[in-house]
């Protein structure tokens, strides 16, 4: 079973970290994905920061492009990865040891892949 | 009073109803699919086992209803197709009480809303049908529905396994599952003042704590909550007068409270203990049998409690059991008592919209001769609740020591 791990922290709080300590934490960040990579289906990618956000939305003339991300939010994603483990539990215990957890404000959303389209056929 | 079919079958689901949802979830690999297989069983059930009168053998009646009930479901789900050929592959079977404890933790799974969390265990593992529920916690039943619905559908989307958690993480899922059993007894026995209920949920909830203490015999926190429930229920039968008012510990008849109960509270209490890891369920059930060893509120041994409430206030120093702690430090002398109102007085920025912190505040005013603070007090607390039975005990108090000046 796929879960999608999304990576979300406070860019305030970031600020806020010491850089050596951000620097020890980045170090685990890498092994991290080693000590997992049985589990890791695809390793997803890091964002550049929020600042760098755009967001194309609906609109009634036509799709719209503005500046920013898509909410207000004080928490904003950073990254994503992709593991696939047996169960809930599984997902939840890899996401635990997630280094980033251990800074401020930083969180991260578990969601299930939709993986079977079989009740779109026919 | 309830129909003699409907105690069977109560007592039949206690039993069926967990291993049942379990046993089907296995099989066809379906969570949602088995829950409402068992509870469209317990539904005819209720209807049939009226009408015709109970079955010879009822677990069988209901096993057969559910699978045949869950069958229909799987033909029906088209969109699952693949399902139809797991069920025929007879998977690891594993005895009932495995695999209702394995169900109890994926309901009181930290993953789920907390409040759904109760409803869903009441009704995958004790076998209670929505109606009833809503009933007994006097919630609208379609808001409740959809609460059920959507926890059950982030249980199969998410794939949360019905297994019982790693030693790693079994400690503090088992606080979570805990934490619901309490909360089932609670609600259970609050919501049975007044109303007449088909289910005894705060019976249920007994039962389901000594489930899970004997399923987990290493773990000390399952014998205290179960000590600590079997104490609470041995003293039921005095907690409620013939007119319904709410009796206070301190004027209950002691010979309504149930002996052969009581002593397996205490054995239950023993075996928590022998695990020498004491936590907040076995130290509120020391306090509990401490008083149930007692003859009299007089002769009770105040010392011995509030040592135990300090204990527990290492473990949880929350306003409630702080405020607790100070009412049986008022009964040690009048030094006591003073020293009890000053530590109630300063709970008042947490509790003040609690109608016992009050209450408890009027006592002490009361010991300590202050009549008309005390009767304010006693009418800020009745403003402040809506539970009819202590309601009444509120308005009996503030009759019973009228106004010194007569108004």
């Amino acid at each position: 079973m796929k879960y999608v791990l999304m990576f979300t922290s406070q860019p305030e709080l970031d600020a806020a970290v010491d850089p050596d300590r951000a620097q020890a934490v980045y170090k685990e960040v890498y092994e991290w994905f080693g000590t997992h990579a049985d589990a890791i289906s695809d390793s997803g990618a890091e964002l550049h920061p929020v600042t760098t956000a755009t967001t194309v939305r609906h609109d009634d003339g036509g799709p719209l492009v503005v500046d920013g991300p898509f909410n207000e939010a004080k928490e904003v994603i950073g990254g994503f990865t992709v593991v696939d483990v047996a169960d809930m539990d599984a997902a939840v215990a890899i996401t635990k040891t997630w280094p980033m957890l251990q800074l401020p404000g930083c969180s991260v959303e578990i969601r299930p892949m939709v993986e079977d389209y079989s009740h779109m056929e026919g | 009073m309830n129909h003699p079919a409907d105690r069977l079958l109560a007592q039949t689901l206690r039993e069926e109803a967990g291993p049942l949802v379990a046993g089907l979830t296995r099989r066809f690999g379906d969570f949602d699919l088995a829950e409402e297989a068992v509870q469209t069983a317990v539904v005819e059930a209720l209807t049939t086992w009226r009408r015709d009168g109970p079955p010879e053998r009822p677990g069988a009646w209901l096993q057969v209803a559910a699978s045949r009930n869950a069958l229909d479901g799987v033909r029906r789900a088209t969109r699952q197709r693949a399902l139809a050929h797991r069920a025929d592959r007879p998977s690891e079977s594993r005895s009932g009480t495995d695999e209702r404890l394995a169900l109890l933790f994926a309901c009181c799974h930290p993953a789920l809303a907390p409040d759904a969390r109760l409803a869903l265990t009441l009704r995958a593992v004790v076998g209670l049908t929505t109606p009833q529920i809503a009933r007994a916690f006097l919630v609208n039943e379609s808001t409740l529905a959809q609460r059920i619905v959507r926890a059950k559908r982030k249980i199969v989307a998410t794939n949360i396994a019905l297994t019982v958690p790693e030693s790693a993480e079994l400690r503090a899922r088992l606080r979570d599952v805990l934490a619901v059993v309490y909360v089932m007894y609670n609600e259970g026995f609050v919501s049975s003042t007044g109303t007449t209920q088909d289910r005894d949920l705060a019976a249920d909830a007994v039962w389901l704590a000594e489930v899970v203490a004997a399923s987990l015999p290493h773990e000390a926190e399952a014998w205290g909550l179960a000590a600590l429930l079997t104490i609470q229920h041995a003293r039921a039968g005095a907690r409620f007068d013939e007119h319904g008012v709410l009796v206070l510990l301190r004027d209950q008849d002691r010979t309504r409270w149930d002996a052969d109960a009581l002593a397996a509270g205490e054995d239950l209490l023993e075996r928590a203990a022998a695990l020498r890891s004491p936590g907040p369920y076995q130290l509120q059930a020391a306090i509990a049998a401490c008083h149930a060893a007692s003859p009299s509120w007089a002769a009770t041994d105040w010392l011995q409690i509030v040592t135990l409430y300090d204990v527990l206030c290492a473990h949880d120093a929350s306003p409630v059991v702080l405020l607790n702690r100070a009412v049986a430090l008022a009964q040690l002398g009048p030094a006591e008592a003073e020293r009890a109102l000053t530590e109630v007085d300063t709970l008042g920025a947490d509790l003040a919209s609690y109608h016992l912190w009050h209450a408890t505040r009027a006592e002490l005013l009361r010991g300590l001769g202050r009549p008309e603070e005390a009767d304010a007090a006693n009418r800020r607390a009745l403003g402040l609740t809506d539970n009819e039975a202590e309601r009444r005990l509120l308005t009996t108090r503030l009759h019973r020591y009228p106004l010194s000046d007569g108004s």
